[in-house]
């Protein structure tokens, strides 16, 4: 071989060490392996190492808190525009200011809120849910979270210092182009989306290889949990839409910054441009929000109605067409522009087949609260409140399809209706009961029961008096985006429900915040599996210990914790004094490597601050591309450079 | 009640390094891979979105890119192929000493590349601010520029570290065959573009 | 039962909005294609409504279905993995219910959509509409070019005659819509798109930009006027006069001082040196019934304080605050008075 001597004998020392080292099994288990394991895994102490940490559990938590702050600021934004709209012509809110709100307000909902949340609550219960120690990549997952926070962060401070955007969520051109909007609000819009998309195609590129490597032995993809599904079938739909809104963005900030010509019609360019690529994005991203939310409405009704969801293979299925179909949609965004009426049969055709697999979903719920015994806890009442809401907006978005409906509802409260229907009633109803149903799982400590069905009624009543009337206020004439309207057309009553209904809503997010907060001192202690539930999560503790399992359990069926008999299976031979995880083939789920996890590291956090300064900078300079990708490489470098430089008994990534 | 554990087979004689799809970093390039692949896409639709406005391209008459710095550039980048698999092969039979001696010769190749590739942009005849098409064009060829610094610093990289002993290590092997898988998408990704920018106009 | 709570509430507005004059409304059913999306609209909302009776009807069945021990497919009773032989048809069922009920409503759709294709190839009278930040100018259009003229903000249409809109932007996208007559339709820089309108009834009837476009987007409405064929005429016979000369001293200088550089250069009068085309065509302004687009009602008290200082009153409008002496405001307001 071409080894030098000196190497050979350095293996024959390596190949003594390996026998020495410490494996979990018959012969290392219980208090002593969890001890072990514990200091293994542990998280150095002390701010450097919070800023260090690639706990996914850790990462997840901080994911979920701030888009729920996230949330409860965009939510704010909305109760002044209500204010402002409660009355006609009303001036608490001057236009410029409105126009912002509204920005802001969609910004953030879109970019800062929903999508974080589920990837953050996917983050976190992901690797559980399949039986593993960590996920993929867990720097790059840290590195993600960096990003979407300083993102979040350049965003809101733009918008406190009077530089925030005034574009709307969607920013179209020529409007947020370099003629129509001096000044820098537009490309502190567009960079956000630098940021945000940057750190959703990190997470997913996480997801998506923690789901097919790293599942436990004899999780088939055919006996893999329903959200895993739903997980992986967004983080290829992210995979596919994002870089089409990063690019529309940095085509923007081009056009405003260095004088390209793309979106100009009158330089051969097109404004449409604009249209096609941010809806290319702008119509998978919402099913890149509501395909999580199908994937807790399965696990919460499998839970509440003791038994796995009817027809498994047709909710997969419905999962993969629907992310399949979400990308041929688009144009339905753009029916009042004046493209050929004969292509927009196709886009209505489209829209209208895209609900076939979500109808068929719905079914299989229903059907599976037949089949069971339905337990109406806190969780199951979310469910519940999700198909009498959702629904409504599913069916608005039929009607919407349609060529010739949508050019009179286009652009109007309608729409602003439908949107809220199916993204309230579609996303935010199922999270509010996932986070009901995994709260004991991550804090130890059950939610209160109580509070928990108060604060449903409040927010289901109180969501459906904000949002239906605009229906009405969009049948009667109101377009989006007015920051007032006139009185004697009918608008003044819808409008005032509508306000009234807000404040309701947003007395019952406080009341979930609430009891969030109080459960986590006063709630009953929760068990491993308060909820007597059938997935890997649940065989652990609560909350779970640093490393998850103490051993890497062997997956029998779609339902592991239902169907094991007396004790759970588990492989052994992992090793105990270093970071590993077991990696298993994609389909079939046999074991195939043991794979190194790499330690606490500060330079995904350095690589964000300089990635950020980068990005920021370029708002300013077309030249911070070239000196800010200079730090930027320099810590990606300082990231993967590993640390040890003496040779181990087996290779290690520190 | 966290349930008993019953003991089964014993994972310890696994490797911890497997190349190809066994290994967790080719499905992360193989998704990095898949979201340039999509920007790249875009940029082509957008590319011939704008071309379907037009009566001639390039618009208002104007002169397409010379051919001589891209045909060159095309040239060298598919030789590059060949240094490129000899190394792929090297890792997959864990020849480290090969790898170290093949290692500047693609890193060598890429400068040259990146030389050229400065020509190129001069001979684009089109500022970025004329109009759409220049736009889109300049920006195809940034793009794939960026692509082919960043791979050729990661291969920088990857060769000081696989001359450090840690180049023996198997999970450097991996990162080799993994890196050589990469840079045969940079220069798969270049045709479509060369084709787009230097023959498109010319039809 | 307190489901259904948000049912009644839903009401109230129909019934509240039934005492207005919903001259903005969808419903207004004053053209063929109004009326063409008011029978769709209801065909699609019976459909609907049922798929969603069917939806809330299962699950209600389900919830409350009695289920003795032993009888209910769960982990309890070691069941779980079985399911009931009804559900199985049923998938299927549904399925086909679902998916006739979507190719039903997609015929309707297309039914609809080409016949207003083919309603729109017969237009007798031509309009070119061109938005801007923030109102519209329209030109009427004749063969002959004598009888072509531009007004702003404000339409008048012959009923029972259809009308092409051809509609052009000068900035940013916006679009054009009368809810009570038509779906709406972009107005797209560097692109022409049209609009075939045939109204049905006379009366008046409201639109506003529905299309962002920037800071008051909320204030670019316009008014169309749907009135019989000789009312028509007559009205486009006096739009072709120009603008009568000034018969008051107090007008005088009002006409002096508006055809002077201050307004001449964005507004243009007919029969006066003032041909400024970056504003509206004031010639026959105060026959119209707003202000702005909109923004306030034609009044005297209305045109002072917008002459005045329009900023104040329509905040980031192009039409500046200029600060006029008080004589020259009374001048100004003497004179656009004129101009019926």
């Amino acid at each position: 071989m071409n080894e030098p001597a000196t190497v050979r004998d350095e293996d024959e020392r390596l190949a003594r060490e390996r026998r020495k080292i410490a494996r979990d099994g018959p012969k290392l288990n219980g208090a002593k392996l969890e001890a072990r394991l514990g200091q293994t895994w542990r998280r150095p102490p002390g701010i450097l190492g919070w800023l260090a940490t690639v706990d996914h559990k850790e990462i997840g938590r901080r994911y979920i808190i701030t888009a729920l702050l996230f949330l409860a600021a965009g939510g704010v934004l909305a109760l002044l525009m209500r204010l402002q709209l409660a009355r006609p012509d009303n001036n608490l809110i001057g236009a410029q200011r409105y126009n912002e709100l509204f920005t802001m307000h969609g910004s953030t909902m879109m970019f800062l809120f929903a999508v974080p949340v589920m990837e953050g609550v996917a983050v976190y219960i992901i690797p559980l849910m399949v039986g593993t120690r960590s996920t993929a990549f867990p720097r790059l997952n840290a590195f993600s979270y960096y990003m979407y926070l300083f993102g979040g962060l350049m965003l809101w401070i733009a918008f406190a210092l009077n530089i925030g955007p005034d574009i709307g969520w969607f920013a179209y051109t020529p409007l947020s182009g370099p003629q129509f909007s001096p000044g820098k609000r537009a490309d502190i819009w567009a960079q956000m989306i630098t940021f945000t998309e940057v750190a959703a195609l990190a997470a997913a590129v996480v997801l998506f290889c923690t789901i097919l490597k790293t599942r436990a032995p004899g999780m088939t993809l055919a006996r893999m949990p329903l959200f895993a599904w739903a997980m992986l079938v967004v983080a290829v739909m992210i995979i596919f839409s994002m870089p089409s809104v990063a690019l529309a963005s940095s085509m923007l900030i081009s056009d405003r910054l260095v004088g390209t010509q793309f979106y100009n019609s009158f330089e051969h360019g097109d404004a449409l441009l604009w249209q096609h690529l941010f809806w290319f994005f702008g119509h998978p991203e919402v099913y890149i929000i509501f395909l999580p939310a199908t994937g807790f409405v399965s696990v919460i009704t499998e839970t509440f109605c003791r038994r796995p969801i009817f027809a498994y293979p047709i909710v997969v299925l419905s999962l993969v067409s629907t992310g399949i179909l979400a990308f041929g949609l688009w144009v339905h965004h753009m029916f009042a522009t004046g493209l050929p009426r004969v292509g927009y049969s196709f886009y209505t055709a489209a829209s209208m087949t895209v609900a076939i697999p979500t109808a068929l979903q719905i079914f299989c719920w229903l059907a599976t609260m037949w089949d069971g015994r339905p337990r109406l806890a806190v969780p199951m009442l979310y469910v519940i409140g999700f198909i009498v809401t959702f629904v409504i907006g599913g069916l608005t978005g039929v009607i919407i399809a349609s060529v010739p409906l949508d050019l009179e509802l286009h652009d109007t409260y309608f729409i602003v209706a439908h949107f809220h229907y199916v993204l309230i009633g579609g996303a935010v109803f199922p999270l509010l009961g996932i986070i009901t149903y995994w709260y004991p799982k991550i804090t130890g400590r059950m939610m209160s029961e109580r509070l928990g069905k108060i604060d449903f009624w409040m927010i289901f009543l109180g969501f459906q008096l904000a949002f239906f009337p605009m229906h009405f206020a969009g049948l009667l004439g109101m377009p989006r985006r007015v920051y007032t309207y006139p009185a004697g057309l009918g608008l003044e009553l819808p409008n005032l429900l509508s306000t009234i209904g807000a404040f309701v809503v947003a007395s019952a997010v406080l009341l979930f915040v609430v009891n969030g907060i109080v459960s986590l001192y006063r709630g009953a202690v929760a068990t491993a599996n308060p909820w007597g539930a059938a997935s890997l999560e649940w065989a652990t503790s609560s909350p779970p210990p640093v490393y998850n399992f103490a051993h890497i359990p062997v997956v029998e069926s779609r339902t592991p914790l239902w169907d094991m008999v007396g004790e759970l299976p588990v492989v052994t031979g992992l090793r105990v004094d270093d970071k590993e995880m077991l990696l298993t083939t994609v389909v079939a789920a046999t074991p195939d490597v043991r794979e190194p996890v790499p330690e606490p590291s500060l330079w995904p956090f350095i690589a964000s601050v300089a990635v950020g300064i980068f990005f920021i900078s370029s708002i300013f300079s077309p030249w911070a591309v070239v000196f800010g990708a200079i730090p930027s490489a320099i810590a990606l470098i300082a990231w993967f450079w590993p640390k040890e430089i003496k040779r181990h008994p087996e290779p290690v990534i520190s | 009640m966290i349930p008993a554990p019953r003991f089964t087979d014993s994972v310890a004689d696994l490797p911890t390094y497997k190349f190809g799809p066994s290994s967790l970093t080719w499905w992360g390039i193989i998704g990095y891979m898949v979201i340039e692949g999509a920007a790249f896409a875009l940029a082509f639709a957008a590319y011939f979105f704008l071309m379907g406005h037009e009566q001639g391209w390039p618009p208002e008459g104007r002169p397409p890119p010379d051919l001589l710095a891209g045909t060159l550039f095309t040239i060298v980048i598919l030789l590059s192929e060949i240094p490129n698999t000899m190394i792929k092969r090297a890792a997959e039979k864990r020849d480290v000493a090969a790898i170290r001696a093949l290692m500047p010769v693609i890193v060598g190749i890429g400068a040259l590349l990146l030389l050229i590739r400065a020509f190129e942009f001069n001979s684009l005849n089109c500022r970025w601010t004329d109009n759409a098409y220049a736009s889109i064009i300049w920006a195809l060829l940034l793009l794939h520029t960026a692509h082919i610094l960043t791979d050729w610093i990661d291969t920088i990289v990857l060769w000081m570290l696989m001359r450090t002993d840690l180049g023996w290590e198997g999970r450097r092997l991996v990162d080799t065959d993994e890196n050589s898988l990469y840079w045969r998408y940079v220069w798969l990704l270049w045709l479509p573009i060369y084709l787009m920018i230097y023959w498109v106009p010319r039809l | 039962m307190r489901r259904r709570a948000g049912a009644l509430v839903a009401l109230l507005p129909l019934l509240g909005a039934c005492s207005y004059q919903h001259y903005q409304s969808a419903f207004g059913n004053a053209a063929v294609e109004a009326r063409q999306f008011n029978i769709l609209f209801v065909i699609f909302l019976v459909v609907c409504a049922t798929m969603y009776l069917a939806v809330i009807g299962f699950l209600i069945a389900g919830l409350m279905r009695r289920r003795r021990t032993g009888n209910a497919n769960v982990i309890e009773d070691r069941r779980h993995h079985e399911s009931d032989p009804l559900m199985r048809s049923g998938l299927i069922g549904w399925a086909a219910l679902v998916g006739s009920g979507l190719v039903a409503l997609a015929i309707a759709s297309f039914v609809a959509d080409r016949s207003m294709a083919g309603a729109a190839a017969h237009e007798q009278l031509s309009i070119t509409l061109t938005a801007n930040q923030w109102w519209w100018d329209a030109q009427y259009n004749a063969a002959d070019s004598s009888k072509t003229f531009h007004t702003a903000n404000e339409l008048h249409l012959p009923v029972g005659v259809p009308v092409r809109i051809l509609l052009n932007s000068n900035d940013v996208i916006h679009s054009f819509w009368v809810p009570s007559l038509a779906g709406k339709q972009d107005l797209i820089p560097g692109r022409q798109n049209d609009i075939s309108i045939t109204p049905r009834k006379v009366g008046l009837f409201r639109g506003q930009c529905a299309e962002f476009c920037g800071a008051q987007h909320a204030h670019m409405a316009l008014v169309v006027e749907v009135e019989s064929y000789a009312d028509f005429l007559k009205w486009w016979r006096h739009q072709l006069q120009p603008a009568p000369s000034p018969a008051t001293p107090l007008a005088l200088a009002g006409y002096n001082f508006v055809t002077g550089r201050n307004c001449s250069a964005c507004h243009a009068i007919g029969g006066t040196p003032a041909g400024g085309t970056v504003g509206p065509d004031l010639t026959h302004f105060a026959s119209r019934r707003s202000i702005a687009a909109g923004t306030m009602a034609m009044s005297t008290g209305n045109l002072y304080g917008w002459v005045a200082d329009p900023q104040a009153l329509k905040p980031g409008t192009k039409m500046p605050t200029i600060g006029l002496e008080p004589d020259q405001l009374h001048a100004v307001v003497a004179y656009l008075e004129t101009l019926q």
